[in-house]
């Protein structure tokens, strides 16, 4: 027979409590890294708004940069850790197939065994997460989640490739979701483009490197003018949609937090989607680098912290990314 | 025809790039005359697609040295 299952109840909506971050010690400048590339401070401030990023010390895990990110997220909730159900992750740096990071920071961060699972979705994973902890908190499968982008992509990139050297960085944020009585967490608009899997990719599978070896370890490889059009053209109307399906017109805006890809993409969507002037616009990038699942979290402290943009206001998120994938909504800022 | 176009173009290079309306002449370089990087092209060329309707893939960018290249492939695609 079929048995009647007990059907459970969740939060009226979902909310982002909280958020935490965290930047490595060291600071890189574009002059330390053009000892090895074929480049100058000026070119790559022109084409990427980089002036300098962090690098986290080779001691320095991907769990270790999230775990002070999540734990900061919790203290500023002011939940207690055995509360949180889920830790989601997301990271394309963590160096073991198995097992997840995420596993390891739902422990140190002293969840009561919290579900943990990381996530694959590039520059995209943090919105992704985001969404995924919204509907763990209105199904009623978690009370609290804990999202954490993190990345230490300088293990993963080739210091002699003058396309992306200067481009990727290290750090963590992270957020703590939670239940909430008002919709504070719009609909997500995502998806994904397979077709241009070569866009964003590495050098060669680890299991290539294994059987072919080879005299580079697999890095980061991009196609950049590739990128820049699809992210200025298709990611721009995403950003677009997510505010037409929240409700929400650019003008209501307290903020525009794009994945801190290169300031020249922000610059161009913000001009593609003719975002008022008013609005403040996340240039994380300057002084972070592309820290792709960590940069929204990480953009979003700092203008929180700096008092450039409203506790309780409204602000577009946008993460886009390897895939390709992107997920963009509209939130009301912790 | 083509005079519209060249007008058209250099309101979206203005656009892109902050480069005055009345320096975007046919026989500018957009790299040497008009100090047009790769990106900002990609921008310029995205507005003109949306503009005038025309496809410019970007194995064909790379042939637009010039801006009257640029005015005549979207003369011919159009």
């Amino acid at each position: 027979m079929t048995a009647a299952i007990r059907p459970i109840t969740g939060a009226a909506h979902g909310r982002i409590l909280s958020v935490g971050s965290y930047r490595p010690d060291r600071i890189v400048t574009n002059d330390e890294l053009c000892e090895r590339i074929d480049s100058s401070d000026e070119w790559i401030r022109e084409r990427s708004g980089i002036i300098e990023r962090r690098h986290a010390a080779a001691d320095e895990s991907v769990a270790d940069m999230a775990t002070v990110a999540a734990n900061e997220a919790i203290e500023r909730a002011g939940i207690a850790p055995e509360q949180i159900g889920m830790v989601l992750l997301a990271t394309v740096t963590h160096p073991y197939q198995t097992p997840s990071a995420a596993a390891e920071v739902a422990h140190r961060i002293g969840t009561n065994g919290a579900a943990a699972m990381d996530i694959s979705a590039a520059c995209a994973g943090f919105c992704y997460g985001l969404e995924l902890a919204n509907s763990l908190v209105r199904t009623g499968s978690c009370a609290y989640v804990v999202v954490v982008g993190v990345e230490k992509l300088s293990d993963w990139v080739d210091f002699d490739d003058r396309s992306t050297a200067f481009l990727f960085a290290d750090g963590a944020g992270a957020v703590v979701v939670g239940p909430s009585d008002v919709p504070a967490i719009g609909p997500v608009v995502w998806g994904s483009d397979g077709g241009q899997l070569d866009a964003i990719t590495m050098t060669q599978s680890l299991i290539e490197y294994k059987t072919e070896g080879g005299d580079i370890f697999p890095a980061l490889e991009m196609q950049g003018q590739q990128v820049f059009r699809w992210a200025v053209g298709e990611v721009a109307k995403v950003a677009r949609q997510a505010l037409e399906v929240a409700g929400v017109s650019a003008d209501d805006l307290d903020a525009f937090i794009p994945h801190q890809a290169n300031m020249r993409i922000t610059d161009a969507m913000v001009r593609a989607l003719k975002l008022p002037e008013h609005v403040p616009v996340a240039r994380d990038i300057a002084y972070t680098g592309n820290t792709s699942a960590a940069s929204i979290p990480i953009a979003m402290k700092a203008m929180l912290d700096a008092e450039e943009i409203p506790h309780g206001g409204t602000a577009l998120t946008i993460g886009f990314g390897a895939g390709l994938v992107y997920a963009a909504q509209v939130v009301t800022l912790p | 025809m083509s005079q519209e176009i060249l007008d058209g173009l250099a309101v979206i290079v203005n656009e892109v790039a902050g480069v005055p309306v009345e320096d975007v002449q046919s026989d500018k370089s957009f790299v040497d005359d008009l100090d047009i990087d790769s990106l900002s092209m990609v921008e310029v060329v995205m507005a003109a697609e949306d503009k005038w309707g025309v496809k410019i893939p970007d194995s064909e960018v790379k042939n637009l040295k010039t801006v009257g290249d640029a005015v005549a492939y979207i003369a011919a695609n159009q």
